[in-house]
């Protein structure tokens, strides 16, 4: 990412004059610093190399990995987003992700009240999955706002919002109109950003960019901290349905961006890679990213989720693995 | 901790990686080695410990190579050397294809190994350091294969002695061993006392890859046994990476021996950020730069260079990230800071530190094991030019920083050094970066990266880093030299000026300094002869300060590097019209220097026309390159000017000697200072009237008359001199190969010998070569 603005030295001086100030107080935003979103840069095969080398540098084993998959599950928004959904599909789900592995697993490392993140799911699903995670503490996350493309007349948009919020979803998914980055627009981004904001109300807003479809990491980084300035509470790589969707080096911009966006203001916005992350190990990485670029606060689904779907059953299987000696398989573990 | 408590606190952990099977190899060894010689292993001789920095622990006993042993290896290196160089590139090929297999088959034991000897994170020399030594050895397979085809009319030098330091033991080694062995050289190699291991599992793999015997040696040991084998008379060529001082020592043991030297010496490396930069990746580059190997790295940036207006800004951000850097045990595959190699360096670092008065010192606040070699990542801040630490290598993982206003300013003070490694700078302005890339004094650029390296892409230095390349085919180049036809050189006897009746007018030569006739300083001039004793006219002798005036107006006219390959083309093409015009002047001057007949002479200047023709033809087409490395991007060798060059002017061919060597430089942009031949020299002085008026910018060439064996210690002493180059008849290569330890400046020397200058002999690609240097410029690119 970048510098924060040039004109103004509190971005530097923030982290030092306002450090107690610093909550988790949610991100209310920021005006549009146009200067600001001008002078992002992103250096493309930079990213890359540093993308590239991470997974090299740092290395957990034993019970550290053991330790770092139960925060991966943890930080897990446990997702189905599929034309096929229905409510029986949707309980099988919920109840996974109250039980996300198996009670001996999760008794053996000590870890038996272990949930996801959250469960994900489009409009219609959210009564069914609010019913059957009553209880748990898990919050159910609504995909919206003309998912995944985003293209359906505005107003709709910010109707299904607000719908899905009544419907019990305490945290909203929106995909932002990628033609506002793609031409530049980023006043219309910014303002569209700030309805959806305000139209989810005490619900969790996550900001997702569509990444595979904006073109350039420099446009990855723009449109992160136009957001950002617009109030998202998390900022989101894909929605899973574009052919490229969450990589290490959109992932390094778009936390890059976080950490700058942090540095101005005092507020932390959360971050949430999706689509394509289906191993242990990457899940690893990823959470090694998080914590060598933003530091230990990202390591929370206050701050961190993956969006994922196969992804636990890897995780579960790592784990058996670790407690056992020996590799697993698929079909020892309850699907989800 | 239990599995819940790292669920809280999310740290790291050990996570360590296994040195089993590198004790296996030592045991095996029974922990005492020999020196390695015509394939097999002698009998270890008095020993040294080597140790492993992180712990102290002592991991083997090494012999310490005595001038016997250092002899025996040169004799096995020598008795291999006929049938290893007459083998066809193919063969050769074949045998660095199985190094290269089998340093990739032994790989993890080659990285723990080296991270146990060294101190070096294993995940540096896991995927950084073997995997390089692998490519290195592949890529000179292919060279080895072309070698015949591509680079006729060559031969290999002999026996390489070959000296490589301890940042990056085997690494080095592939370095030194791999082009040598691909031109058909036969080696003996010795190892940084505190680094032998790896050099010693190499000589195992060697055994294991039916290399014949005695083509590879290894001989342990400190400085002593490096003297014994810089010093040792069978050796054809040294090959040395380590410090600017061991470097100037070599220089001048291996002066006027004929001895090739290659050297490959310190840095401080400027590291440039622009204000459009991308910030973060800039600083995640410095981790690459400076804490990389602990930032024991010849070519590591190590001297910050910020924009004033991000300055402050940069230094937040980069303290943050230094926060995060994690140091300890080396064979941790979590750790980005290793052990310091030795006791030895790691004082050092703190004494340079510790003496350090000026800016602010911010050591990163991370724990450091509390036993061990181990010194924290380092930010000094506040700093200029003039500060000790801005100037002097600390070879360790300290960054010295300092800020500037303009683009012409950062290449000002990044050239204020007398290094010129590698440069790196960070802009996202296509424009900037190609502009100030080929201002850096330095052998290697990076533009938005740093620490690149290749086998494909030359590595070396300018000033006072040394001289010469190695990788690509330029590198290749170091360890072959051309077949060449000389013959030694006879100094003209100076015959008695006869006692003759003066006739006609006076005419003293003058030198020709910065385009205007100069008079000599000293006052003093001298006849000179025919060889029968006829006084054919006067010249100067010049002293040390028409040679300052001389390097003074060469300086003044260093634009002339800047112009274009076009210019300097029709520039030479006028020249050769001018003296054309005058041909049959030029004609009887070297007749009557020389004796030869008219014929001959006239023959001679033909020969110097078209000797104008063949460079002012080369001036637009001595193309550079742009290198297969593996990365997406590209990486750009270009042939710069040395700078300024001064010449010792032959006896013989009184106008096409001097042209032969003016003329390359000239094109290739050079400045030259030429120093006319000391029998001879009225065929040169009457050159600066065509100079003068082929529309030449003054100070281009300069001419002195003068005695050679004077000025050549001047000349090679002289520190804003680039190069020297002596086809003299006089004796003075040694006294210029000495001399030139000063600033390291490129030398080329006949030793007494020279090609005849009207064959093909006297010119070609080597006078070309000889006045360019190699600069590796790394773009890689993506959006």
């Amino acid at each position: 990412m970048t510098r924060p603005p040039l004109t103004s030295d509190r971005a530097m001086t923030a982290r030092a004059d306002f450090a107690p100030l610093i909550t988790d107080a949610r991100n209310p935003g920021t005006a549009l610093d146009l200067d600001w979103v001008a002078s992002v840069q992103a250096n493309t095969s930079a990213i890359e190399r540093r993308a590239a080398t991470l997974p090299g540098r740092r290395s957990v084993k034993k019970d550290y990995q053991a330790a770092w998959l139960a925060r991966a599950i943890s930080c897990i928004d446990l997702t189905t987003l599929a034309g096929d959904d229905t409510p029986g599909r949707v309980r099988r789900l919920c109840a996974k992700a109250r039980q996300p592995a198996r009670a001996e697993i999760l008794d053996a490392i000590g870890l038996p009240d272990l949930t996801v993140g959250a469960v994900c799911v489009y409009h219609d699903m959210i009564a069914p999955a609010v019913e059957a995670l009553e209880g748990s503490g898990i919050p159910v996350a609504a995909v919206s706002t003309g998912f995944p493309a985003g293209l359906s007349p505005f107003h709709l948009r910010v109707r299904e919002i607000e719908e899905s919020v009544k419907a019990g979803a305490a945290e909203i998914d929106i995909v932002i109109s990628r033609r506002h980055v793609l031409t530049g627009d980023w006043q219309a981004l910014y303002d569209e950003m700030k309805t959806f904001r305000a139209a989810c109300g005490e619900a969790h807003v996550k900001a997702i960019l569509a990444t595979g479809e904006l073109g350039t990491l420099r446009n990855v980084a723009r449109a992160s901290l136009v957001c950002m300035m617009a109030g998202a509470d998390f900022i989101k790589t894909s929605t899973g349905k574009e052919s490229v969707n969450a990589t290490l080096p959109v992932s390094l911009v778009m936390i890059r961006a976080i950490r700058a966006y942090e540095a101005a203001t005092g507020f932390r916005v959360g971050y949430k890679p999706a689509g394509g992350i289906s191993k242990a190990k990457d899940a690893v990485t990823y959470l090694a990213l998080m914590k060598e670029e933003l530091g230990d606060p990202w390591l929370r689904p206050d701050l961190f989720r993956f969006g994922a779907s196969s992804l636990l059953g890897d995780i579960e299987r790592q784990l058996e693995h670790h407690l056992t000696g020996s590799y697993s398989a698929g079909w020892r573990h309850a699907m989800g | 901790m239990t599995i819940p408590e790292i669920f809280e606190t999310m740290d790291y952990g050990p996570a360590p990686e296994s040195d089993a099977e590198a004790r296996a190899w030592i045991a095996r060894h029974e922990g005492r080695f020999g020196p390695f010689i015509g394939g097999s292993f002698a009998k270890p001789g008095e020993t040294f410990a080597t140790r492993n920095p992180a712990t102290g622990e002592t991991l083997a006993q090494v012999t310490q190579g005595t001038t016997e042993d250092v002899d025996a290896a040169v004799k096995a290196a020598r008795k291999a050397f006929p049938a290893w160089s007459k083998l066809s590139g193919h063969q050769r090929a074949r045998h660095l294809y199985a190094l290269a297999r089998l340093l990739q088959k032994h790989s993890r034991l080659f990285a723990v190994l080296e991270s146990m000897d060294n101190g070096k994170p294993i995940r540096e020399s896991r995927d950084i350091d073997v995997p390089l030594a692998q490519r290195h050895f592949y890529y000179h397979a292919g060279l080895a294969q072309l070698r015949d085809a591509e680079v006729p009319d060559h031969s290999p030098h002999g026996v390489c002695g070959q000296i490589v330091p301890w940042n990056f033991p085997l690494l080095m080694l592939s370095w030194k061993i791999a082009p040598a062995l691909a031109a058909g050289n036969t080696v003996v190699l010795k190892p940084a006392e505190y680094t032998s291991l790896t050099a010693l599992l190499f000589a195992d793999i060697c055994v294991e890859a039916g290399l014949p015997k005695g083509v590879v040696n290894i001989v342990t040991g400190d400085g002593a046994t490096g003297a014994a084998l810089v010093d040792h008379p069978d050796v054809n060529k040294i090959a040395f990476t380590g410090s600017t001082d061991v470097g100037r020592k070599l220089r001048e043991a291996t002066a006027g021996t004929g001895k090739a030297l290659t050297l490959e010496l310190g840095g401080k490396s400027p590291y440039i950020v622009f204000d459009d930069a991308d910030i973060d990746s800039a600083i995640e580059g410095l981790v690459d730069a400076i804490w990389f190997n602990q930032g024991q790295v010849c070519c590591a940036g190590s001297r910050l260079l910020v924009q004033e207006g991000i300055a402050e800004d940069f230094h937040t951000r980069l303290k943050a990230r230094m926060a995060k850097l994690r140091a300890g045990d080396p064979l941790d595959k979590s750790i980005d800071i290793g052990a310091i190699v030795d006791p030895v360096q790691l004082d050092r670092i703190k004494a340079l530190v510790g003496g350090n008065e000026d800016g602010e010192t911010h050591h990163a606040p991370i724990d450091l094991p509390a036993k061990g070699c181990f010194y924290p990542p380092t930010l000094i801040t506040g700093l200029s030019s003039a500060s000790h630490l801005m100037q002097e290598e600390i070879f360790g993982p300290v960054l010295v920083s300092t800020t500037f206003r303009t683009p012409g300013e950062a290449v000002e003070i990044a050239n204020n050094t007398r290094y010129g490694l590698a440069a790196t700078l960070w802009t996202e302005n296509v424009n900037l970066a190609l502009d100030v890339a080929p201002k850096l004094v330095s052998g290697v650029v990076w533009v938005n990266a740093t620490n690149l390296f290749d086998a494909a892409a030359g590595f070396g230095g300018v000033r006072e880093s040394g001289f010469g390349r190695e990788g690509g085919w330029e590198g290749l180049a170091a360890y072959l030299k051309p077949d060449i036809a000389t013959k030694a050189v006879k100094p003209a006897k100076p015959a008695d000026p006869a006692q003759e009746e003066f006739t006609g007018i006076d005419r003293t030569a003058k030198m020709y300094i910065g385009g205007s006739q100069a008079r000599p300083d000293s006052g003093y001039s001298r006849p000179v002869t025919s060889p029968k004793g006829k006084i054919l006219g006067h010249v100067g002798l010049a002293n040390r300060k028409d040679l300052r005036n001389a390097v003074e107006a060469a300086n003044k006219a260093a634009g002339w590097g800047r112009t274009t390959g076009h210019l300097r083309a029709q520039i030479l093409y006028y020249m050769a019209e001018n003296l054309s015009a005058r041909g049959g002047e030029f004609a009887s001057r070297i007749s009557d220097l020389t004796g030869a007949t008219a014929k001959t002479a006239a023959g001679e200047v033909e020969m110097s026309l078209d000797r104008l023709f063949t460079y002012a033809a080369w001036a637009d087409k001595f193309d550079g390159a742009a290198k297969t490395v593996p990365i997406r991007g590209v990486a750009l060798a270009m042939n710069e000017p040395v700078g300024t060059i001064g010449v010792f002017c032959p006896d013989e061919a009184p106008l096409l000697g001097p042209i032969s060597l003016m003329a390359p430089a000239v094109a290739m942009g050079n400045r030259a200072i030429l120093v006319a031949s000391e029998s001879a020299p009225l065929a040169l002085t009457d050159l600066y009237q065509v100079l003068d008026t082929s529309d030449l910018p003054g100070g281009v060439v300069n001419i002195l008359t003068g005695q050679h064996g004077e000025l050549a210690t001047q000349m090679a002493g002289h520190m804003d001199i680039d190069a020297v180059w002596s086809f003299s008849a006089a004796d003075i290569s040694r006294t210029i190969e000495k001399a030139a330890a000063g600033n390291l400046k490129r030398t080329w020397v006949n030793h007494g010998r020279n090609p005849d200058w009207t064959t093909p002999a006297g010119e070609g690609k080597r006078f070309l070569q000889a006045a360019t240097e190699v600069k590796t410029i790394w773009v890689p690119y993506g959006e």
